[in-house]
């Protein structure tokens, strides 16, 4: 094969704009890398200034450069990653390049990252899940926010008036599977727009939960002897790899495989994909969209509640008012990511919650620079709905109230 | 009529038995069918219901709904329009004074309290226009905070940066760059709508908290505009006195209601004339009723994506503006995350029929539900206003889930038609 025919099949398999877009995105990436200590340190051909602010800012420019010069050339989608990747790749190269050598290396302590990073990952999952299934059957869910602070209050309220976890977590699922009813039936029956109705589910979660955590245990917060979720050994090599976990991280891990067979082999996975692709399709062979939808819409409910009961009971050991801070919409963000798949979910879950456990672990050297890592899963959601990792396509129903015929 | 059939359903809603598609292409159009069902008689007794289903739960936690809601009414300043008297108001730049029904003191409680309501109603109205102007081109912007926070960072930036420019263009700047900065927020979102179709509703909620960090950094410890005097603070410098818009009522020193609420009040016009008499505004409500139909009539769908939404962001990020040189004057870490004024935006313009007259009336009742209850106004001997607080969070919740229930307002209007009245006679007429 001579060297022409071989440019000319490259050109087949990769047309030039789109080799140059994904060369930009490598070159975003790498101006994140080559700004970290442990990298410019140890790779000897690295120029010494490696570690001065212009190196990102050159390298992630040149991303950003091949990005635009690809999307204007039509390959819209690469091109525009590309320059949102070295957009990111700037910023971060710079924060980067403002740490100290010595403390960046000893702060990403990998163990310890990876337990932060498997705590702020679960509340994350739980409601991904859950919010998945409930796109899947065609209702958005922004109501997931509300749900899991229903779960954390409702999860603390159970686990101390009943003196047990478990019945703290009966109680968290009870409360966040109401506050699903609620928008179950506004959605479905009522055919209230969806938005509408889970924003409305947010801000009723957050005045019932702080009314009543006022109303019972006032200035002095939920106390301090609240039963816990206990931590538990893992069962064989998963001991062996993970050692002690709490038990919801553990049943997060049971969650994802079950979500998984739940929604890809068996009937009642099919019935809740078909429902939210097609429901007028499902209504003719006999499915009953409303119940389908119900039902998943309070499953959602409550796995959303479940995670913000690890959040009060599992974690803290306590409940403050409007304690999830925005880990509902995180979790629509995870939703989304992972492309309304249960491991897509599970993988932007774990990706959020590292960003989460890096925000707090970089507070040391960073300083308050590191909070910027906190707006990271928003800004990965923003790229990946602007068409980027394969686009992100929702249930084709989602969305839509469904009339009867 | 059976009885387990809603009864709106049969003839007054006969679109309705169709596909939802044709019945409902877009959010507008649903709102266009149920704004001529319901007229102003919906919103008001939404409104009522859902302070009854409030009143219960104050009723079951042990206190008396009655006097609770006298306190908030009163915490809010609204008693003061009940005290006529022979006052007179003075005329700024003379030392005439005209004679006036009300005592404008505001010394007086009940005066000082209105001027607060009043303070809050201000971004109130701007937040409210911000989700109903998208609304009018089938866009739901949630969007309202993260536009507003950008607006007050930027206003913020501006006020206590730029030391050395003049009163009046320095006043100017600072609105206008926080409007822009707004209409930028915005318009990303209508960008990703336009270009590749990302669902705007997504879009805004990932944008409100990317403006939640970047706030957070920007004003946080050793952040960009953390103040110079005091680093153990997370907040930003003050706002210089050439930067802050003239007071008009009450105490500068004490949160007096400042020049910003004529701005909103204009905006309110500015929002109805450019809807409804402008080419522009024309064509976003074309958008808003029919896509398709509008591309098929040669609007740029995308063209007005992109502007509906950062017209949208311009009010939310002139709100922003004007909190920060109107009263607050600094940004704190805080504020950032406290804030929730764009979130009540969403419930003041669905109350308010996404129209001008009806955000002013919505942005009124809600500034006095948070003024009425927060812990300034509140008496706490009658109730906690750290319950209040809450029980006004529950309230707006109720408003909004009853407004967003099209079945419901088809119920009532349906109710309202056998009573024969005559507006809505007409009203079933064009649907038929």
């Amino acid at each position: 094969m001579s060297t022409v025919e071989f440019a000319a099949k490259l050109r087949d398999r990769w047309p030039t704009e789109e080799l140059v877009a994904r060369i930009g995105i490598v070159l975003g990436l790498f101006a994140f890398v080559v700004a970290l200590p442990a990298v410019s340190k140890h790779v000897s051909w690295f120029p010494p200034t490696a570690r001065e602010a212009w190196w990102p800012a050159l390298i992630g420019l040149t991303a950003v450069g091949a990005g635009i010069w690809a999307a204007s050339r039509g390959v819209t989608r690469l091109g525009w990653t590309a320059v949102g990747m070295g957009i990111v790749g700037i910023g971060l190269g710079i924060l980067a390049t403002r740490a100290s050598e010595g403390n960046l290396g000893v702060v990403v302590v990998w163990s310890a990252l990876l337990s932060a990073t498997l705590v702020w990952a679960t509340p994350l999952t739980f409601a991904a899940i859950g919010g998945m299934i409930c796109e899947r059957s065609g209702v958005v869910n922004i109501g997931l926010e509300g749900m899991m602070l229903s779960g954390a209050f409702f999860g603390a309220l159970g686990a101390d008036k009943f003196g047990s976890w478990p019945m703290g977590l009966l109680c968290a699922g009870i409360a966040g599977g109401a506050f699903a009813l609620v928008h179950a039936y506004m959605s479905i029956h009522l055919r209230a727009d969806q938005i509408v109705s889970g924003t409305a589910i947010n801000f009723l979660a957050l005045g019932v939960t702080g009314y009543f955590f006022i109303q019972v245990y006032g200035a002095n917060g939920t106390p301090g002897d609240i039963p816990r979720i206990p931590e538990m050994p893992g069962l064989g090599f998963l001991g062996d790899v993970f050692g002690h976990l709490n038990f919801m991280i553990w049943l997060s891990f049971l969650l994802l495989i079950l979500a998984h067979i739940f929604l890809f082999r068996t009937p009642a996975g099919l019935r809740i994909r078909a429902v939210g692709e097609h429901p007028r399709a499902a209504d003719t062979v006999g499915i009953s969209v409303y119940g389908v939808r119900y039902a998943a819409v309070v499953m959602s409910g409550i796995l959303a509640a479940l995670g913000g009961a690890y959040l009060s009971i599992g974690y803290l050991g306590s409940f403050s008012e409007n304690m999830t801070a925005g880990r509902g919409f995180i979790a629509l963000a995870a939703v989304i990511f992972g492309n309304w798949r249960p491991f897509g979910a599970f993988a932007a879950a774990l990706l959020f919650g590292a960003s989460t456990a890096l925000s707090f672990r970089l507070a040391q050297p960073w300083g308050n620079a590191s909070v910027l890592f906190q707006a990271l899963p928003y800004v990965l959601t923003l790229i990946a709905v602007a068409g980027v990792i394969g686009r992100s396509t929702p249930p084709a129903a989602a969305g839509r109230p469904y009339v009867k015929q | 009529m059976s009885e387990n059939e809603p009864t709106g359903e049969r003839d007054a809603g006969a679109p309705l038995a169709q596909d939802p598609e044709a019945y409902a292409p877009t959010v507008a159009r649903r709102l266009a069918f149920y704004q001529r069902a319901g007229g102003i008689v919906t919103p008001v007794l939404t409104a009522v219901f859902a302070f009854f289903m409030g009143g219960i739960v104050v009723l079951a936690t042990g206190h008396n709904p009655i006097t609770t809601y006298k306190a908030i009414f009163e915490g809010a300043g609204l008693n003061w329009f009940f005290h006529f008297g022979n006052y007179h108001i003075d005329i700024p730049f003379t030392n005439d004074h005209v004679w006036f029904w009300w005592d404008t003191n505001t010394n007086h409680t009940a005066a000082y309290n209105l001027t607060q309501t009043l303070l809050t109603t201000t971004p109130l109205i701007l937040t409210g226009l911000a989700v109903a102007f998208s609304f009018r081109c089938g866009l739901f912007n949630i969007g309202g905070q993260g536009q507003y926070i950008v607006g007050a960072i930027i206003a913020v930036w501006v006020g206590s940066r730029f030391v050395d420019m003049p009163h009046l263009p320095h006043i100017l700047f600072g609105i206008g760059a926080a409007a822009l900065a707004g209409a930028l927020w915005g318009a990303m979102a209508g960008f990703l709508k336009a270009t590749v179709g990302a669902h705007e509703v997504i879009t805004t909620i990932m944008l409100n908290w990317v403006a939640y960090w970047a706030g957070s950094y920007l004003l946080g410890r050793d952040g960009p505009l953390q103040n110079h005097t005091d680093k153990s603070i997370p907040i930003s410098d003050t706002v210089v006195d050439d930067a802050k818009l003239p007071a008009i009522w009450g105490n500068p020193a004490l949160q007096a209601l400042h020049a910003g609420i004529f701005i909103a009040l204009a905006t309110l016009f500015v929002f109805y004339i450019v809807l409804n008499r402008t080419t522009l505004g024309y064509e976003v409500r074309a958008v808003g009723f029919n896509p398709e139909a509008a591309r098929y009539g040669g609007i740029s769908v995308g063209r007005n994506f992109i502007l509906a939404l950062a017209i949208s962001g311009l009010f939310a990020g002139l709100a922003g503006g004007l909190d920060i040189l109107g009263w607050q004057f600094r940004l704190g870490v805080l504020d950032v995350q406290v804030s929730n004024i764009g979130f009540i935006g969403i419930a003041v313009a669905l109350l308010g029929r996404n129209t001008a007259v009806g955000v002013g009336l919505g942005a009124l009742l809600f500034g006095s539900l948070l003024t009425g209850t927060s812990t300034r106004s509140l008496d706490p001997e009658i109730f906690p206003p750290e319950l209040a607080g809450n029980l006004a969070l529950m309230i707006q919740a109720l408003i909004l889930l009853f407004v967003g229930a099209d079945l419901l307002i088809l119920y009532l209007w349906q109710v309202r038609r056998k009573l024969r009245l005559p507006g809505l006679a007409r009203a079933a007429k064009e649907q038929a």
